[in-house]
Protein backbone atom coordinates (compact mmCIF):
# COMPACT_ATOMS: atom_id res chain seq x y z
CA UNK A 1 0.00 0.00 0.00
CA UNK A 2 1.13 3.26 -1.20
CA UNK A 3 2.54 6.23 1.69
CA UNK A 4 -0.27 7.88 0.44
CA UNK A 5 -2.71 5.59 0.68
CA UNK A 6 -2.27 5.15 4.05
CA UNK A 7 -1.93 8.60 5.38
CA UNK A 8 -5.99 9.67 3.37
CA UNK A 9 -7.08 6.48 5.43
CA UNK A 10 -5.22 7.59 9.13
CA UNK A 11 -7.56 11.26 8.35
CA UNK A 12 -10.35 9.09 7.02
CA UNK A 13 -10.10 7.46 10.21
CA UNK A 14 -9.52 10.18 12.91
CA UNK A 15 -12.20 12.17 11.04
CA UNK A 16 -14.71 10.33 10.76
CA UNK A 17 -14.35 7.78 13.72
CA UNK A 18 -14.51 4.67 11.01
CA UNK A 19 -13.72 0.80 11.73
CA UNK A 20 -10.07 1.06 10.08
CA UNK A 21 -11.43 -2.07 8.88
CA UNK A 22 -14.33 -0.63 6.66
CA UNK A 23 -11.64 2.40 5.55
CA UNK A 24 -10.68 0.25 2.17
CA UNK A 25 -10.43 1.81 -1.41
CA UNK A 26 -13.58 1.20 -2.34
CA UNK A 27 -15.87 2.57 0.79
CA UNK A 28 -17.52 5.71 -0.02
CA UNK A 29 -17.57 8.82 2.71
CA UNK A 30 -21.00 9.29 2.73
CA UNK A 31 -22.32 5.63 1.61
CA UNK A 32 -20.37 3.47 3.66
CA UNK A 33 -18.24 5.27 6.81
CA UNK A 34 -21.20 7.38 7.81
CA UNK A 35 -20.06 11.08 6.78
CA UNK A 36 -22.77 13.97 6.01
CA UNK A 37 -21.80 16.63 3.01
CA UNK A 38 -19.95 18.74 5.79
CA UNK A 39 -17.59 16.06 6.71
CA UNK A 40 -16.72 15.41 2.69
CA UNK A 41 -15.77 18.93 3.29
CA UNK A 42 -13.82 18.84 5.94
CA UNK A 43 -11.92 15.82 4.70
CA UNK A 44 -11.00 17.68 1.73
CA UNK A 45 -9.33 19.96 3.99
CA UNK A 46 -7.78 17.58 6.01
CA UNK A 47 -6.19 15.88 3.33
CA UNK A 48 -4.71 19.73 1.45
CA UNK A 49 -3.57 20.51 4.62
CA UNK A 50 -1.68 17.08 5.29
CA UNK A 51 -0.61 16.79 0.93
CA UNK A 52 0.24 20.87 0.75
CA UNK A 53 -1.82 20.77 -2.57
CA UNK A 54 -5.08 22.35 -3.51
CA UNK A 55 -8.54 20.53 -4.19
CA UNK A 56 -10.46 22.15 -6.39
CA UNK A 57 -14.34 22.03 -6.28
CA UNK A 58 -14.97 20.15 -9.34
CA UNK A 59 -12.57 17.31 -8.21
CA UNK A 60 -13.36 17.56 -4.96
CA UNK A 61 -17.44 16.33 -5.73
CA UNK A 62 -16.24 13.25 -7.98
CA UNK A 63 -13.63 12.60 -4.60
CA UNK A 64 -16.53 10.37 -3.23
CA UNK A 65 -14.33 7.44 -2.09
CA UNK A 66 -11.06 6.95 -0.25
CA UNK A 67 -9.54 5.50 -3.56
CA UNK A 68 -10.78 8.50 -5.29
CA UNK A 69 -9.22 11.12 -2.63
CA UNK A 70 -5.88 8.19 -3.08
CA UNK A 71 -5.93 8.76 -7.00
CA UNK A 72 -6.21 12.76 -7.05
CA UNK A 73 -3.72 12.91 -4.30
CA UNK A 74 -1.28 11.11 -5.85
CA UNK A 75 -1.50 12.78 -9.36
CA UNK A 76 -1.51 16.30 -7.81
CA UNK A 77 0.61 15.90 -4.88
CA UNK A 78 2.27 19.49 -4.32
CA UNK B 1 -14.15 27.71 36.95
CA UNK B 2 -14.76 29.66 40.07
CA UNK B 3 -11.49 29.89 41.16
CA UNK B 4 -10.29 30.32 37.74
CA UNK B 5 -8.74 34.25 38.01
CA UNK B 6 -9.03 35.01 34.52
CA UNK B 7 -9.46 38.42 33.11
CA UNK B 8 -13.18 36.91 31.65
CA UNK B 9 -13.95 35.36 35.25
CA UNK B 10 -17.59 35.58 36.41
CA UNK B 11 -18.42 36.78 32.71
CA UNK B 12 -20.97 34.92 31.01
CA UNK B 13 -21.28 34.97 26.64
CA UNK B 14 -22.93 33.16 23.60
CA UNK B 15 -21.02 31.78 21.07
CA UNK B 16 -22.74 31.50 17.63
CA UNK B 17 -21.19 30.11 14.74
CA UNK B 18 -18.73 26.88 15.71
CA UNK B 19 -19.24 24.28 13.30
CA UNK B 20 -15.73 22.54 13.63
CA UNK B 21 -12.59 22.84 15.50
CA UNK B 22 -11.15 25.39 12.65
CA UNK B 23 -13.82 27.43 13.13
CA UNK B 24 -13.06 31.18 14.34
CA UNK B 25 -15.50 31.33 16.64
CA UNK B 26 -13.92 28.29 18.14
CA UNK B 27 -10.63 29.83 18.54
CA UNK B 28 -12.75 32.61 20.69
CA UNK B 29 -14.69 30.00 22.88
CA UNK B 30 -11.23 28.16 23.78
CA UNK B 31 -9.55 31.60 24.55
CA UNK B 32 -12.51 32.87 26.65
CA UNK B 33 -13.46 29.75 28.48
CA UNK B 34 -8.79 29.58 29.68
CA UNK B 35 -9.84 32.56 30.60
CA UNK B 36 -12.37 31.93 33.05
CA UNK B 37 -15.67 32.68 31.04
CA UNK B 38 -18.85 30.96 30.99
CA UNK B 39 -20.21 29.66 27.39
CA UNK B 40 -23.44 28.91 25.90
CA UNK B 41 -23.44 28.07 22.29
CA UNK B 42 -25.81 28.60 19.37
CA UNK B 43 -25.82 26.45 16.23
CA UNK B 44 -27.92 25.86 12.58
CA UNK B 45 -29.11 22.48 12.75
CA UNK B 46 -28.45 18.51 13.59
CA UNK B 47 -25.65 18.26 11.65
CA UNK B 48 -23.71 21.59 13.56
CA UNK B 49 -24.86 20.33 16.28
CA UNK B 50 -23.31 16.69 16.25
CA UNK B 51 -20.10 19.51 15.70
CA UNK B 52 -20.44 21.78 18.59
CA UNK B 53 -21.81 19.36 21.27
CA UNK B 54 -18.54 17.79 21.60
CA UNK B 55 -16.17 20.71 21.63
CA UNK B 56 -18.56 22.57 24.43
CA UNK B 57 -18.20 19.95 26.30
CA UNK B 58 -14.49 20.09 26.31
CA UNK B 59 -15.16 24.02 27.55
CA UNK B 60 -16.58 22.21 30.04
CA UNK B 61 -20.38 23.61 28.38
CA UNK B 62 -23.47 21.58 27.95
CA UNK B 63 -25.70 24.68 26.99
CA UNK B 64 -26.29 24.45 23.36
CA UNK B 65 -29.17 25.18 21.58
CA UNK B 66 -30.72 25.90 17.88
CA UNK B 67 -30.79 29.28 16.38
CA UNK B 68 -31.38 29.87 13.05
CA UNK B 69 -31.04 33.76 12.49
CA UNK B 70 -32.54 33.99 9.52
CA UNK B 71 -35.75 33.44 11.78
CA UNK B 72 -36.58 36.30 14.16
CA UNK B 73 -38.94 34.15 16.34
CA UNK B 74 -35.65 31.27 16.34
CA UNK B 75 -33.00 34.34 17.71
CA UNK B 76 -35.89 35.45 20.15
CA UNK B 77 -36.59 31.98 21.44
CA UNK B 78 -32.91 31.30 21.63
CA UNK B 79 -31.83 34.37 23.72
CA UNK B 80 -35.12 33.83 25.88
CA UNK B 81 -33.88 30.51 26.32
CA UNK B 82 -30.75 31.94 27.71
CA UNK B 83 -32.32 34.57 29.85
CA UNK B 84 -34.56 31.54 31.76
CA UNK B 85 -30.91 30.36 32.70
CA UNK B 86 -28.95 32.99 33.12
CA UNK B 87 -29.71 36.61 34.57
CA UNK B 88 -27.80 38.18 32.33
CA UNK B 89 -24.80 37.94 29.88
CA UNK B 90 -21.78 39.99 29.32
CA UNK B 91 -20.69 39.05 25.77
CA UNK B 92 -22.04 37.79 22.42
CA UNK B 93 -19.76 36.22 19.60
CA UNK B 94 -21.40 36.33 16.16
CA UNK B 95 -19.43 34.49 13.56
CA UNK B 96 -21.85 34.06 10.93
CA UNK B 97 -22.05 34.58 7.41
CA UNK B 98 -23.34 32.90 4.20
CA UNK B 99 -23.39 33.37 0.47
CA UNK B 100 -24.16 30.91 -2.49
CA UNK B 101 -21.07 29.80 -2.90
CA UNK B 102 -21.67 29.80 -6.74
CA UNK B 103 -21.22 33.67 -6.42
CA UNK B 104 -18.05 33.47 -4.83
CA UNK B 105 -15.63 33.14 -8.04
CA UNK B 106 -15.90 34.84 -10.94
CA UNK B 107 -17.28 38.66 -11.29
CA UNK B 108 -19.38 40.20 -8.46
CA UNK B 109 -21.32 42.23 -11.04
CA UNK B 110 -23.21 39.01 -11.96
CA UNK B 111 -24.30 39.10 -8.52
CA UNK B 112 -27.99 38.22 -8.32
CA UNK B 113 -30.65 39.46 -6.11
CA UNK B 114 -32.04 36.83 -4.71
CA UNK B 115 -28.02 35.71 -3.21
CA UNK B 116 -27.12 39.21 -2.05
CA UNK B 117 -30.34 39.65 -0.35
CA UNK B 118 -29.72 36.38 1.64
CA UNK B 119 -26.23 37.08 1.87
CA UNK B 120 -26.80 40.45 3.62
CA UNK B 121 -29.41 38.91 5.62
CA UNK B 122 -27.58 35.95 7.07
CA UNK B 123 -24.12 37.67 7.10
CA UNK B 124 -24.95 41.46 7.83
CA UNK B 125 -28.12 41.87 9.50
CA UNK B 126 -28.38 39.19 11.57
CA UNK B 127 -25.99 40.86 14.09
CA UNK B 128 -28.05 43.22 14.18
CA UNK B 129 -31.00 41.11 15.45
CA UNK B 130 -28.78 39.07 17.50
CA UNK B 131 -27.53 42.57 19.21
CA UNK B 132 -31.24 43.28 19.45
CA UNK B 133 -32.27 40.21 21.23
CA UNK B 134 -28.73 40.63 23.74
CA UNK B 135 -29.40 44.12 25.07
CA UNK B 136 -32.06 43.40 27.84
CA UNK B 137 -30.02 40.50 28.47
CA UNK B 138 -26.86 42.92 28.88
CA UNK B 139 -27.79 44.35 32.19
CA UNK B 140 -24.77 45.56 33.54
CA UNK B 141 -23.01 46.52 30.09
CA UNK B 142 -21.62 44.27 27.75
CA UNK B 143 -19.48 43.45 24.65
CA UNK B 144 -20.78 42.26 21.07
CA UNK B 145 -17.77 40.95 18.83
CA UNK B 146 -18.52 39.92 15.10
CA UNK B 147 -15.81 39.14 12.61
CA UNK B 148 -15.19 40.79 8.89
CA UNK B 149 -12.44 40.26 6.43
CA UNK B 150 -10.75 42.99 4.64
CA UNK B 151 -12.99 42.20 1.81
CA UNK B 152 -14.85 44.34 2.81
CA UNK B 153 -12.80 47.64 2.56
CA UNK B 154 -10.73 46.48 -0.57
CA UNK B 155 -11.49 43.89 -3.63
CA UNK B 156 -10.15 40.38 -3.17
CA UNK B 157 -10.60 38.08 -5.23
CA UNK B 158 -13.54 36.39 -5.01
CA UNK B 159 -15.31 37.34 -2.22
CA UNK B 160 -17.29 39.21 -4.35
CA UNK B 161 -20.89 40.00 -2.34
CA UNK B 162 -19.64 38.72 1.15
CA UNK B 163 -17.01 41.59 0.57
CA UNK B 164 -19.94 44.23 0.76
CA UNK B 165 -22.22 42.17 3.06
CA UNK B 166 -18.87 42.58 5.44
CA UNK B 167 -18.85 46.80 4.55
CA UNK B 168 -22.27 46.77 5.22
CA UNK B 169 -21.70 44.42 8.43
CA UNK B 170 -18.72 47.31 9.46
CA UNK B 171 -21.08 49.99 8.77
CA UNK B 172 -23.37 48.42 11.53
CA UNK B 173 -20.95 48.08 14.16
CA UNK B 174 -20.91 51.42 14.18
CA UNK B 175 -24.85 52.41 14.34
CA UNK B 176 -24.93 49.64 17.05
CA UNK B 177 -21.83 51.10 18.83
CA UNK B 178 -23.98 54.09 19.02
CA UNK B 179 -26.87 53.12 20.04
CA UNK B 180 -25.78 51.23 22.57
CA UNK B 181 -23.24 52.38 24.12
CA UNK B 182 -25.18 54.82 26.63
CA UNK B 183 -26.39 51.32 28.69
CA UNK B 184 -22.38 50.47 28.62
CA UNK B 185 -22.49 47.70 25.71
CA UNK B 186 -19.58 48.05 23.54
CA UNK B 187 -19.56 46.83 19.78
CA UNK B 188 -16.38 46.21 17.59
CA UNK B 189 -15.49 43.72 14.87
CA UNK B 190 -12.59 41.73 13.81
CA UNK B 191 -11.39 42.03 10.75
CA UNK B 192 -9.33 38.74 10.59
CA UNK B 193 -6.71 37.18 7.96
CA UNK B 194 -7.81 34.60 6.11
CA UNK B 195 -7.59 31.08 7.64
CA UNK B 196 -8.54 27.68 6.41
CA UNK B 197 -12.23 27.33 8.12
CA UNK B 198 -15.48 25.23 6.27
CA UNK B 199 -16.71 29.01 5.83
CA UNK B 200 -13.19 30.32 3.81
CA UNK B 201 -13.15 27.08 2.08
CA UNK B 202 -16.39 28.66 -0.11
CA UNK B 203 -13.93 31.24 -1.66
CA UNK B 204 -13.07 30.19 -4.69
CA UNK B 205 -9.12 30.30 -4.49
CA UNK B 206 -8.77 30.38 -0.98
CA UNK B 207 -5.54 29.19 -0.81
CA UNK B 208 -3.85 31.29 -2.97
CA UNK B 209 -5.41 34.00 -0.83
CA UNK B 210 -3.72 32.33 2.26
CA UNK B 211 -0.45 31.69 0.74
CA UNK B 212 -0.39 35.31 -0.31
CA UNK B 213 -0.94 36.93 3.02
CA UNK B 214 1.76 34.92 4.53
CA UNK B 215 4.06 35.76 1.65
CA UNK B 216 3.66 39.35 1.81
CA UNK B 217 2.03 40.67 5.70
CA UNK B 218 4.71 42.41 7.45
CA UNK B 219 5.27 39.85 9.92
CA UNK B 220 5.30 37.14 7.15
CA UNK B 221 3.11 34.95 8.00
CA UNK B 222 -0.97 33.96 8.72
CA UNK B 223 -3.07 34.33 12.12
CA UNK B 224 -4.04 31.51 14.25
CA UNK B 225 -6.81 30.78 16.19
CA UNK B 226 -5.42 31.93 18.93
CA UNK B 227 -4.46 35.46 17.87
CA UNK B 228 -8.07 35.98 16.77
CA UNK B 229 -9.05 34.31 20.14
CA UNK B 230 -6.55 36.87 22.09
CA UNK B 231 -8.38 40.08 20.27
CA UNK B 232 -11.69 38.71 20.89
CA UNK B 233 -10.61 38.03 24.99
CA UNK B 234 -9.63 41.78 24.96
CA UNK B 235 -12.13 43.33 23.02
CA UNK B 236 -14.96 41.45 25.31
CA UNK B 237 -13.10 41.60 29.04
CA UNK B 238 -12.69 45.00 30.48
CA UNK B 239 -9.42 45.11 29.16
CA UNK B 240 -11.24 46.44 26.30
CA UNK B 241 -13.48 48.70 28.63
CA UNK B 242 -13.15 51.96 26.42
CA UNK B 243 -12.90 50.11 22.84
CA UNK B 244 -16.25 50.65 20.96
CA UNK B 245 -17.27 50.97 17.32
CA UNK B 246 -14.40 50.03 16.36
CA UNK B 247 -12.65 47.54 13.73
CA UNK B 248 -9.84 45.93 14.95
CA UNK B 249 -7.45 44.08 12.34
CA UNK B 250 -6.10 40.87 13.50
CA UNK B 251 -4.04 40.42 10.99
CA UNK B 252 -0.76 39.92 10.53
CA UNK B 253 -0.86 43.68 9.68
CA UNK B 254 -1.74 42.51 6.07
CA UNK B 255 -4.06 45.99 5.78
CA UNK B 256 -1.06 48.51 6.29
CA UNK B 257 0.31 47.44 2.74
CA UNK B 258 -0.16 48.64 -0.78
CA UNK B 259 2.29 46.81 -2.53
CA UNK B 260 4.37 43.87 -2.56
CA UNK B 261 8.03 44.59 -1.16
CA UNK B 262 10.05 43.28 -4.95
CA UNK B 263 12.01 40.13 -4.52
Amino acid sequence: MSDVAERVKKIVVDHLGADEAKVTEAASFIDDLGADSLDTVELVMAFEEEFGCEIPDDAAENIQTVGDAVKFISENQG
Amino acid sequence: MSENKGVMSGKRGVIMGVANDHSIAWGIAKLCAEHGAELAFTYQGDSMEKRVRPLAESVGSDFCIPCDVENDDDIQRAFTSIGEKWDSIDFVVHAIAYSDKNELKGRYVETTRANFAQTMDISCYSFTAVAAAAEPLMKNGGSLVTLSYSGAERVMPSYNVMGVAKAALEASVRYLAQDLGQNGIRVNAISAGPMRTLAGSAISGARFVYNWQADNAPMRRNITLEDVGGAAVYLMSDLGAGVTGEVHHVDSGYHVIGMAVPQ
